[in-house]
């Protein structure tokens, strides 16, 4: 296990060329990918995107068709599966908890397979960092769906892993329980946990992830979400006057960083510029100098949702064409 | 294989939890026995004096080890695909647990509720064929080789039991056909000892060591087999 096993600089995930077939349906195909340690990494994509499936597959649980990877140092391999499992966490999607054993009782059986020396303290303190020291005894039958899914996040705390699988961690939980999971991720991030988070809350991997990747069987793209913002969309400044220029062209052709305008349907100026600090203050100038009453000036901003929308119509259009 | 019997243990604890608090389950492992036993019984009340010469050189009593050939097939057919149909195998499967020891877990907490109602009902029916038996009929049924081998049978029979309805439980899609069908498996088991009690197969010593020892071979044999049949893709994404 020893020579398998990476150095500390080592990416946490290296994914190459890894495919995943179950008959004739493609769950995800030739997907490369590094996920560098200490990083939170948002794996985004639509309903059967192959999100989980690719959870599952580094998780050891399903076999890969084709490609190779390494998880938290090591070859994902058979022979390296236990391995691999004492390293990571996995939280799926569905809590699975034992519904007629307390929460105490559940997470006291995995701290067994965990083999967890000191497990009544490493229970209270994923309890702790999930706020639920107080529920302990209640079975977890009688739990909210909230409230299992943050059993089920203590449950992944547990082991202290190297890489966290997260799929799907704030799926079922009201705005200020999701809040105190975005709070537990950075806490995480800080302590240097490599965390893989599979999310539909777009808002959610823009805020917390370093880098996202937006799979949708194939893998579309993958980089900071600013980076991916400026891939996709042009930089544009957005001015609304309270009249119309009487003379755009001479107005707003020939600004420094200033590449073309046009009027939208709202009767605004619409200007493609590539640098947007550089193009303001001789824009404002110029509408000052041409007698605009100006009502804002305004920088687009492409959210990673825009991103994300954006990709994943071109894969629509592209299938229906 | 090492076994790690930190992570066996947390396993049959929970299941042990389970069992309590799933009193169903342990309610129709009881009711199964009480089925078996009762005709028998009834007829064993009724036997005057002059049939207990015929019954010292049987073994009737042999027939009591179809209750642990027949009883585990209720909860060794729900292990696995019991945890299926409850979301929970998933999660397990994603700890370091190997296969063999999830298995292996499974099969001991099994084995208690079954030990303990196969012991209980034996007892119960020697203490009915004591009170309300002819004195004589009971004095030749109630045998120190039938106990002896009761005692020794009831594990090993049992695990067999244990393993066929694991390895139904691997390759089913639901549990109550699984039970259904475990519950089948075992009956050729018991009749086995049926046959034993009513001197069609004879006993003997050599055939009670002989047996003894294939059942042990079995029971080795049905933890490698359900390991293998053991599919955690096919579990989890329900296919191959």
């Amino acid at each position: 296990m020893s020579s398998a096993a990476g150095s500390s600089t080592a990416p946490a995930l290296s994914v190459e060329h890894l495919s995943k077939r179950f008959g004739e349906r493609l769950a995800f195909d030739d997907v490369s990918f590094e996920v560098g340690r200490g990083e939170v990494f948002g794996f985004l994509g639509p309903n059967g995107a192959g999100k989980s499936t690719m959870v599952r597959t580094l998780g050891t649980l399903l076999t890969p068709s084709a490609g190779s990877a390494r998880v938290a140092g090591l070859q994902l391999r058979p022979g390296n599966g236990v391995a691999i499992r004492q390293r990571i966490s996995i939280m799926p999607e569905a809590p699975g908890l034992y519904l007629r054993l307390s929460v105490y009782e559940n997470l006291e059986c995995f701290a067994g397979l965990y083999e967890l020396s000191e497990p009544r303290q490493r229970i209270d303190r994923a309890l702790a960092a999930v706020n639920l020291s107080n529920r302990t005894g209640d079975p977890c039958g009688t739990l909210s769906k909230g409230l299992r899914q943050r059993v089920s996040l203590a449950r992944a705390l547990l082991n202290d892993a190297e890489v966290l699988f997260l799929d799907e961690p704030t799926s079922g939980l009201d705005p200020v329980a999701a809040r105190e999971v975005h709070e537990l991720i950075d806490g995480l991030r800080q302590r240097g946990v490599t965390i893989f988070l599979t999310t539909h809350r777009l808002e959610e991997a823009e805020r917390l992830c370093d880098r996202v990747a937006i799979l949708n069987t194939t893998l579309r793209t993958i980089g900071r979400p600013d980076e991916l913002r400026d891939q996709l969309f042009a930089k544009t400044l957005t001015v609304r006057t309270l009249a119309a220029l009487p003379e755009p062209d001479r107005t707003l052709g020939g600004l420094p960083a200033v590449e073309g305008w046009h009027r939208d349907e709202s009767g605004a100026y619409v200007l493609a510029v590539s640098d947007a600090a550089a193009a303001a203050p001789p824009l404002t100038r110029a509408l000052v100098a041409a007698g605009a009453d100006v009502l804002s000036i305004a920088e687009s901003r492409h959210s990673l949702e825009d991103v994300y929308l954006q990709l994943i119509d071109e894969d629509v259009e592209a299938r229906s064409a | 294989m090492n076994v790690s019997w930190t992570r066996v243990r947390a396993i049959i604890r929970k299941e042990l939890r389970e069992y309590q608090r799933n009193r169903s389950i342990v309610a129709t492992m009881a009711v199964i026995p009480i089925v078996f036993v009762i005709n028998p019984l009834i007829n064993i009340f009724v036997l005057p004096a002059e049939a207990s010469g015929g019954l010292s050189h049987a073994h009737i009593l042999v027939y009591m080890l179809g209750i642990p050939a027949i009883v585990p097939a209720v909860v060794a057919a729900y292990a696995v695909v019991g945890e299926r149909q409850q979301g929970s195998l998933e999660p397990v499967l994603m700890t370091p647990i190997p296969r063999e020891e999830f298995l292996l877990a499974k099969a001991l907490a099994a084995l208690v509720p079954s030990l303990v109602i196969s012991y209980v009902v034996y007892v119960l029916v020697l203490v009915a064929i004591e009170l309300f038996a002819n004195a004589a009929v009971a004095a030749a049924l109630v045998q120190w080789p039938d106990l002896l081998a009761q005692l020794i049978f009831t594990p090993l029979v049992a695990g067999w039991s244990i393993w066929v309805g694991i390895a139904v439980s691997t390759r089913a899609s639901e549990a109550r056909t699984a039970q259904q069908l475990g519950t089948l498996a075992s009956v050729p088991s018991a009749l086995v000892f049926a046959l034993i009690a009513y001197d069609v197969i004879h006993a003997t010593l050599g055939l009670a060591i002989g047996g003894a020892v294939l059942l042990v071979a079995l029971n080795l044999f049905g933890w490698r087999l359900t390991s293998a049949m053991f599919d955690r893709e096919r579990l989890i994404s329900g296919t191959r």
